[in-house]
């Protein structure tokens, strides 16, 4: 473990930033907290977590794929893909580490995502643990210690001091690349932090949430359970929770006219959206009953099926703090699974 | 604190399912943290065990009774805050729902919290929120219980509230209260006096954040296409993403022209957005200029009436003048 003094942390960014792009959370002047790149005199936030998941660095919102041109009857393909810069992600909590997790299942079986991918490879995640969890928090349900994230490097930060973990080879070059600013010693003060954390978080209102009652095998025990009426029954079919969600990761792809071509592209899409997976023959989910119904099934049965039990849920609470009408997982899950959730 | 209990609310609500006036009552649920209402339908004198009424009910039932009134065999029974009844005006001069099946009552609002306005105090790990004279937090950090006043914590829509009159009603609980003067325009004209560039650039930053969830469109009472435009794949406007930051900007203007004198200032759209952008801006500043070229006019005010952007009258300023700015 190695350890630099908090007031020096700004020589640590720039000796970071050095030979990698960095971003790190800083408030907005609505109080929020979203990724910025890192420049000289930028101040890190100390909020809880971002409104946005960093799930962008990866899989952003928007992106290009391939470009057609044509001239006459000619169609040519031009491929766009770049290498990506080196970039470091400062200050991403448990549950977003492990919303990576979740996303490398998904892109990086075959057939390999190469934006994906490509992203991936260049991109090194230092981890923060997290000191105060809010009451939506939930990490603990899907067995993520918030207290012991996980990332190329874990961090911890104390009043007066940063603490630095390499997991991986990318965290010990980043280590190595930091040098006499930092050095070596031992864990007490982190151990002390993480008891803290984890006695708050047998503390938290949503403690005792459990998976008990779902996974991969329960797709009948619950795909045409009653409840489902009166659950999605005020739902607005926007996409607030899908495109806060740290795991959401399904997508659409357009063609743009740009009069002398085609840029083909990429964009997020929501299963909570009239014209999501539309086919040729129309859409497969006519109303919002099973468009809802998919993305929490999705969540807590289809990906497990897929994933040897493991689900596609963190348990970050963006959804709980952002959706509109306050409806969200641990309401399904606790409706659903009530006899484990009671 | 509101001036009506819940118990109330309840009683009312139980006796008109009771007695078959109506089989459905759109009603505030409880949530999981005192603060996350959810909009639900409440069928049985069971189910409203779980109604809500506190400092936490901001949704507004308006745009449910289109979908709720068609599945309803008798009436649906909503609540309406004043702000509330201007919309449900709205939406019945625009035949939206069928009048008969609804009973509306009307209650008294005193204004609605805004939890981040508390959680910017308290700060995270709230574990319970009363709501009374005073409004008390408690968190999981502290033994300390933090009070306090409604005015201090209110929404934004709340604090520049524009009318605590009910313009439509079966029936109302509690007392009628007046159309008030609000200081809702103040930052529209703040707006107004920048210069061109540096208005560019605030609403450049404001919409930067969005995320094209479209909850502002979704939660709106004035959006109420079977299609949207931007949701047709059939249409060149369809577009699921913020491209480039010039659609950024395109979807939420075009929105604001879409609405524009329908609009009944509701202030659900920066209510629910989770970027915190003012949306409700832009149509303040549709309202406010409706008001100097038409004279004042309130959408949703009284039903049927002739928004000035549908009405032509022989003393209808030119646009010409308006834009070289003779009057």
């Amino acid at each position: 473990m190695y350890r630099i003094a908090k007031d020096s942390i700004n020589l640590l960014f720039a000796k970071i930033a050095e030979e990698n792009a960095l971003y790190l959370p800083v408030d907005n002047e609505k109080g929020s907290s979203e990724y910025k790149k890192w420049e000289d005199g930028t101040v890190m936030s100390e909020k809880l977590n971002t409104v946005r998941s960093p799930k962008d660095f990866f899989f952003p919102q928007v992106e290009n794929l391939m470009e057609f041109k044509t001239e006459g009857k000619n169609i040519q393909l031009i491929d766009i893909r770049e290498d990506s810069e080196d970039f470091v992600v400062f200050g991403v909590r448990a549950c977003d580490v492990k919303s990576f997790e979740v996303l490398d299942n998904v892109f990086l079986n075959e057939p390999v995502d190469t934006y994906y991918k490509n992203r991936r490879e260049h991109g090194v995640i230092i981890a923060l643990a997290c000191t105060r969890p809010a009451e939506t928090c939930f990490c603990g349900t899907f067995g993520i210690d918030a207290a012991s994230p996980a990332g190329d490097i874990s961090a911890w930060m104390t009043d007066d001091t940063l603490y630095l973990e390499p997991n991986t080879e990318k965290g010990e070059k980043i280590i190595a690349l930091l040098g006499d600013l930092v050095t070596e010693c031992g864990a007490e003060a982190v151990e002390a932090q993480q008891e803290s954390t984890r006695r708050i978080m047998k503390k938290l209102p949503l403690a005792d949430l459990t998976t008990d009652a779902f996974g991969g095998d329960k797709t009948e025990e619950f795909f045409n359970a009653p409840e489902w009426a009166t659950l999605s029954e005020s739902c607005l079919g926007c996409g607030t929770c899908t495109f806060v969600c740290p795991t959401c990761q399904c997508y659409d792809i357009k063609d743009f006219n740009t009069g002398k071509g085609v840029i083909r592209y990429r964009c997020w899409d929501s299963c909570m959206y009239s014209e999501f997976t539309r086919m040729a023959h129309g859409n497969n989910r006519l109303s919002q009953l099973e468009r809802f119904r998919q993305r929490f099934m999705h969540k807590l049965v289809y990906y497990p099926a897929n994933n040897d039990g493991m689900f596609s849920c963190v348990g970050c609470g963006r959804c709980l703090a952002k959706c509109p009408i306050s409806m969200n997982i641990v309401k399904v899950m606790k409706t659903l699974g009530g006899k484990n959730n009671g | 604190m509101q001036k009506i209990t819940r118990d109330v609310l309840v009683e009312k609500a139980a006796s008109l399912l009771e007695n078959g006036t109506v089989d459905r009552v759109l009603g505030w649920k409880k949530g999981e943290f005192d603060y996350d209402l959810t909009p639900a339908v409440f069928t049985s004198a069971d189910d409203l065990k779980d109604l809500v009424w506190n400092d936490f009910c901001g949704a507004n039932f308006s745009k449910y009774l289109i979908a709720n009134t068609k599945k309803s065999a008798s009436k649906v029974l909503v609540f309406l805050k004043p702000c509330d009844t201007y919309s449900f005006n709205q939406l019945l001069t625009e035949h939206r729902f069928d009048r008969e099946k609804v009973y509306a009552i009307g209650i008294p609002c005193e204004g609605m919290a805004d939890i981040s306005k508390i959680k910017a105090v308290t700060g995270d790990g709230i574990s319970s929120i009363e709501c009374g004279e005073k409004i008390n937090v408690t968190t999981i950090y502290s033994d300390d219980t933090v009070s306090f006043d409604l005015s201090d914590v209110m929404a934004e829509r709340c604090v520049n509230c524009k009318s605590k009159k009910h313009v439509a009603y079966d029936e109302l609980i509690g007392e009628e209260g007046d159309v008030i003067e609000s200081g809702r325009f103040d930052e529209v004209e703040r707006i107004e006096n920048m210069t061109a560039d540096e208005r560019y650039a605030f609403w450049q930053n404001e919409l930067s954040r969005c995320i094209r969830c479209n909850a502002c469109r979704d939660v709106c009472p004035a959006c109420t296409c079977e299609k949207c435009v931007f949701d047709n794949p059939n249409h060149s406007l369809e577009n699921k993403a913020p491209a480039t930051s010039f659609e950024e900007k395109m979807f939420h203007i075009i929105r604001a022209f879409h609405v524009a004198g329908r609009c009944t200032d509701c202030g659900e759209c920066s209510r629910v957005c989770p970027q915190n952008i003012p949306l409700h801006l832009l149509n303040r500043k549709f309202i406010k200029d409706m008001n100097t070229h038409y004279g004042e006019y309130q959408a949703g005010a009284e039903v049927g009436s002739r928004a000035p952007l549908v009405n032509y009258t022989t003393e209808d300023v030119e646009p010409g003048d308006v834009f070289e700015g003779r009057e």
